[in-house]
């Protein structure tokens, strides 16, 4: 793949140029750190590729008009943090229901409430999932690099496209604000789902039989859309069987396409007996640990980072239970995604949380502090 | 009034606090404690005063501070209002003070429930014109043509500043006045009446920005001074929402705007058809006040 040279690139700006080389040419959002230079960078970008950049009164406003946008034919876009992405659960909740393509991007602060706005956390991966009311699915990537902040996004963009539904990206102010160098591929270089523009004369919003791609609003088809339990046509609808299909349908969804949702990715020992799994920034102490614990001394180590944290990569944890001693979950929050590894390692491997919530990086040392412990 | 008349043992605002130098918030709220205080319980959204107001050592104010989220400002003093009566303390002061996001945008919700009901608080907006915590956004408080973080060069804001004003009077609450910092006597004063009307008050304080307006540091006063001698900024205040009366009138003959704008960084790139239509725009509401002003029905 021929790439473009080399830059010195920050978190959140590549967010941007990943959405922008994905397609997206609506943004709309609110100022907060630590996520204001993803609509910086926007607003300086978009009106050169014909996009649209608003500046929006507050940050439910943000996400409405992200709903909007995409409704109305554009791929749309969100950027913010904490109190912010509290603000945007309902809409967000909405989104998921009327299965609306969209992107928000998280980039995480210490809280609860306004916290410490410039320290870094992972305190919201919890809220990612359950953020919003009612049994709703939910696909949120955490990225660890600047390079991979870039892909994720292009891949939140498509997949939110080809599934009709939100993609969290739950950044973290280490990651968002850290500065790498990056190759960027040349737009168009990766892969973009196109929008489909065929769409069959008997085209339904919400299709029995499954996924159908959004047309625009206003012309050709005529459609409802509503937060509303709804049928196949998207009309509200109180009956119990259509209910409960509905429901299914925006969960069978993640679960058909579940191999182009998840990402994770192991590094280290063959036939590890202590396993690190961890996400976001936290993967960068991690990988630092193998560096010195396989890489140079060829101990039983091993790191399997979660670049997908929602819907949760439960087989990849019960495989890796089958073959370790231990678990080790490392996180910046009290222990919040430890609880999920511990429900898929189903008691194969002991599941220790390594907790940090002082608004700094987890380090190696405290992470091979714990690795030692088991190997010895 | 000549700053060595302020006295000083009744400052509530300790030197060495957080803020940039030459900040026109901070000097605002000087003024505000010193008319209100001491018995003043502050309400406060995020802005830049919630750093201004600070971590320990330098924490600002000599009284409480209610730090809430970012939208609630207007209801969170509906409630402390409503609970000090309650609890017996109906002679303390409630000032929100919000800048222009937590009053222009996010916060204009709370703020017109709280104004509508006609809750018994001072709502203070203390506009330095944008996000200026959060580095230099537009807000539906930024004048038209300026250059921020959201609107970079080549681009500007598009649309005009919000009149807040016009929205507070049609709420028809007792009291709404404009002040800013280079008229402290006048800031104090309406300060004053406010705190002796009951009801739903007003104070919208026009305060200079230097890193984010792109000015010296020295240069706050001179601006403050000039926004009003051009017109951009009149003081005046409004009393039911009908009674206009102009507070500080220095004649027919305003400064041109273009000596105001040409002093700041953020209109730098600003061309002379873009500065006409402001220039245009600021006549226009110029002579609407002065009808309002000269049609207000008498006390």
């Amino acid at each position: 793949m021929p790439e473009s040279k080399p830059v010195l690139m920050q978190g959140n700006e590549a967010c941007a140029v990943g959405a922008i080389h994905a397609g997206v040419r609506f943004y709309a959002g609110y100022p907060i750190t630590p996520s204001t230079e993803v609509a910086e960078q926007m607003a300086a970008r978009l009106p050169d590729v014909g996009g649209v950049f608003i500046q929006m009164e507050d940050e439910i406003a943000g996400m409405a008009a992200v709903i909007g946008a995409s409704i109305g034919g554009l791929r749309a876009i969100t950027a913010t943090s904490g109190p912010g992405f509290s603000l945007k659960q309902e809409n967000f909740g909405y989104a998921i229901m009327a299965e609306i393509p969209c992107v928000v991007v998280n980039v995480q602060r210490m809280g609860p409430s306004t916290g410490v706005p410039t320290a870094p956390a992972q305190g919201d991966m919890m809220q990612a999932r359950w953020g919003t009311h009612g049994d709703h699915p939910v696909i949120a990537f955490s990225p660890a690099s600047v390079y991979e902040t870039y892909y994720l996004t292009i891949a939140a963009v498509n997949l939110s496209q080809k599934l009709r539904q939100p993609v969290l990206i739950m950044l973290d102010e280490v990651i968002g604000h850290m500065r790498e160098k990056v190759s960027i591929p040349e737009t168009g270089k990766l892969m973009v789902e196109k929008s489909s523009s065929n769409v069959p004369s008997d085209w339904k919003p919400y299709d029995e039989k499954g996924l159908t791609p959004l047309v625009p609003f206003g012309f050709g088809h005529y459609y409802h859309v509503t937060g509303l339990f709804h049928d196949q046509y998207g009309f509200p609808t109180g009956d119990p069987l259509q209910v409960e299909r509905s429901l299914d349908r925006i969960h069978d969804k993640l679960k058909k396409y579940r191999d182009e949702i998840m990402f994770t990715n192991y590094i280290g020992h063959k036939e590890p007996r202590v396993a690190i799994v961890t996400y976001g920034c936290t993967v960068r102490s991690a990988r630092a640990v193998v560096k010195k614990a396989y890489w140079q001394n060829r101990l039983p180590v091993g790191l399997l980072s979660l670049q997908t944290v929602w819907p949760f990569p439960d087989k990849e944890i019960e495989a890796l239970a089958e073959q370790v001693d231990v678990i080790i979950v490392p996180e910046m929050n009290m222990g919040q995604i430890v609880g999920e590894v511990e429900r898929y390692a189903r008691g194969k491997a002991e599941v220790v949380p390594l907790n940090r919530y002082d608004g700094e990086m987890i380090n190696p040392d405290q992470i091979s502090e714990e690795v030692g412990r088991w190997l010895s | 009034m000549r700053i060595d008349e302020l006295k000083i043992d009744s400052e509530m605002l300790y030197s060495g606090h957080n803020a940039c130098p030459g900040c026109g918030a901070a000097l605002a709220v000087r003024y505000l404690t010193k008319a209100l205080g001491p018995n003043l319980a502050i309400v406060l959204t995020a802005s830049c005063w919630s750093i201004i107001s600070g971590m320990p050592p330098l924490t600002a104010l000599k009284c409480p501070i209610l730090h809430c989220p970012f939208p609630s400002a207007g209801s969170v003093g509906s409630g402390v209002k409503r609970g000090l009566n309650a609890a017996g303390h109906d002679d303390t002061t409630v000032v929100v003070l919000a800048g222009d996001g937590g009053t222009f945008d996010i916060g204009l919700q709370a703020m017109s429930g709280a104004a509508q009901r006609n809750e018994d608080y001072i709502f203070v907006c203390y506009d330095n014109e944008a996000y200026m915590n959060t580095g230099m956004q537009t807000s539906s408080a930024t004048p038209f043509g300026a250059r921020t973080a959201t609107a970079p060069y080549p681009l500007f804001k598009a649309g005009q500043k919000k009149d807040i004003m016009q929205i507070m009077a049609a709420h028809g609450i007792p009291y709404a006045a404009t002040a800013t910092v280079a008229f402290p006597d006048d800031m104090e004063s309406k300060l004053k009446k406010a705190q002796a009307i009951k009801g739903f008050r007003f104070i919208h304080i026009l305060s200079p920005c230097p890193p984010g307006w792109g000015t010296e540091s020295s240069d706050t006063i001179h601006l403050s001074r000039l926004a009003v001698s051009t017109g951009f900024f009149p003081l005046y205040e409004i009393e039911n929402g009908v009674t206009w009366k102009m507070t500080h009138y220095q004649g027919e003959k305003k400064t041109p705007l273009k000596e105001y704008l040409s002093a700041q960084r953020r209109f730098k790139q600003m061309d002379r058809q873009r500065m006409e239509m402001l220039q245009h725009e600021v006549d226009h509401e110029w002579d609407c006040l002065m009808e309002k002003v000269a049609t207000s029905p008498s006390e």
